[in-house]
């Protein structure tokens, strides 16, 4: 199963943890996997017309899947997504 | 022509001297160079410190807050002594003990569409350390159009970013973000917290970079993402590349000068605490206080459980903004309520989710437990 890293700002929607396996053999997948473990997550990653938002960033490994196939980016069991929202703290 | 160093300067930077990378002539570099820090609060405190202390010649700071105490557990660069007191003046004081040598211009305005070119005009690298969506966008925005390199980075709990935004070079902030998150999403640090320590580790990357892109050395985090997490102490690394659709830098940018970055990123710019929900939706401290002599009102506190610890009002119900949705079951649409929490922000959030359910007795304590406290019981502390 792929992994998700979950940034702290997301955290308290995922019980917390850090660190998620999401089955899947894409990205999209393995996102529905996610909101479907984590419901309450899926508002703040989708539009109410479910495009993902804008400011939410998903890299495959070190690339962003919009410049792999977005969200058909194919995903292998070891595939490590990480999940980069737009914080602005300083 | 770059500037000469004195007999003192050669002696305060003598290790900086002794590094190949650096030298005589990256000190000389480094003297005839300026950097404007946008913020002098938990980033700003830290890089405007060790650009201090490296002899950048000249330094710029731009911030119209004075320090407050709840500041210091992480702007290291205020002190007990400076608390009330203009931050640009704090720091300015600071930095020249720290190294007379140098040149500090302070800026006690807020940075705006309407001041920002003048500003960074004469600087030839620009540091975000700001603390909010529109004056990132902003910032980025003034770096794009006058050329110039914005070393970002930006904090919260316990993550940090940071990266080299260098249109002429690589991608620039708004290829990656292209729009802010909607209002209220991301919570800011004033709401969510930030660990203190946190500032410092991402501030001074950001500073290193500032100094390999003056100093013309080393691989500057120009299209990379650094992403650090203190929890599990992760250093990741991402690929930013530039987008072609973006709208300030890209091949068909349509974005030309700067804009109304409130009105673009639906939030004021700055991270104060003053949680409102709109003419008509709030409650001040005192009109509660009265309400409550009156009459029977539900109460909801939409904090976290941990905060409960700190200050709490007696009969409030506890329902996290973040389950708040889910447990909505738990609340009677009929009930007149009033829901708080820190200073406001999350509970106009509240509001309106509850509103959009079908609330309509619903008041928002405007600022928050804190404003109660401040206003109403003076026993419980502020936070």
């Amino acid at each position: 199963m792929a992994t998700l890293k979950i940034p702290t700002p997301l955290r308290s929607y995922t019980n917390g943890q850090a660190e998620i396996s999401v089955r899947g053999a894409n990205v999209a997948e393995a996102m529905n996997d996610l909101t479907q473990k984590f419901p309450t997550l899926k508002p703040h990653l989708y539009s109410g017309d479910g495009e993902l938002r804008p400011f939410v960033n998903l890299f495959v490994g070190e690339n962003n899947i919009k410049d792999l196939q977005g969200l058909d980016t194919p995903l292998d069991e070891n595939a490590r997504v990480i999940l980069i929202p737009s914080i602005a703290g300083g | 022509m770059l500037p000469g160093l004195t007999r003192d300067e050669i002696l305060r930077y003598s290790r900086h001297l002794l590094i190949p990378e650096v030298g005589l002539e990256g000190q000389r570099k480094l003297k005839g160079s300026s950097a404007l820090i946008i913020g002098t609060g938990g980033l700003g405190s830290p890089v405007a410190l060790y650009l201090a202390a490296a002899g950048i010649g000249r330094i710029g700071l731009v911030d119209y807050d004075v320090v407050d105490s709840s500041n210091l557990q992480r702007q290291v660069i205020h002190g007990t002594s400076t608390v009330g007191k203009l931050k640009v003046e704090s720091a300015k004081a600071k930095l020249l003990d720290l190294n007379p040598d140098i040149e500090v211009g302070v800026y006690n305005e807020p940075f705006t569409s309407e001041n920002a070119m003048r500003i960074a005009r004469d600087f030839d690298i620009l540091l975000d350390g700001t603390d909010n969506f529109p004056t990132r966008y902003l910032t980025n925005d003034v770096a794009v159009f006058l050329g110039k390199p914005n070393v970002y980075a930006s904090i919260y709990r316990f993550d940090g970013q940071v990266s080299v935004f260098y249109a002429k070079e690589g991608p620039c902030y708004r290829c990656l973000f292209p729009e802010p998150p909607p209002p209220g999403l991301i919570p800011s640090c004033a709401e969510g917290g930030v660990l203190g320590v946190l500032p410092g580790t991402i501030g001074t990357i950001q500073a290193t970079e500032a100094l390999k892109v003056l100093l013309g050395i080393g691989e500057p985090l120009i299209g990379k993402l650094l992403l650090y997490n203190a929890l599990d102490m992760s250093f990741d690394f991402v690929k930013l590349k530039k987008n072609p659709n973006c709208r300030v830098c890209g091949p068909n940018a349509d974005i030309k000068e700067l804009i109304d970055y409130e009105a673009f990123c639906g939030v004021p710019s700055h991270d104060h605490d003053e949680g409102s929900a709109g003419a008509g939706w709030d409650i001040t401290a005192p009109e509660l206080a009265a309400r409550l002599k009156q009459n029977h009102l539900k109460l909801l506190d939409v904090r976290e459980p941990h905060e409960l610890e700190i200050s709490a009002l007696p009969g409030a119900v506890n329902i996290p903004l973040g389950t708040l949705a889910a447990r909505l079951s738990e609340l009677d649409s009929a009930e007149d309520m009033v829901v708080f929490c820190k200073s406001g922000t999350r509970s106009a959030r509240a509001l309106e989710l509850l509103a959009s359910a079908g609330f309509k007795k619903v008041k928002n304590l405007k600022g928050g437990i804190n404003a109660w406290a401040r206003e109403v019981d003076s026993s419980l502390p502020i936070y």
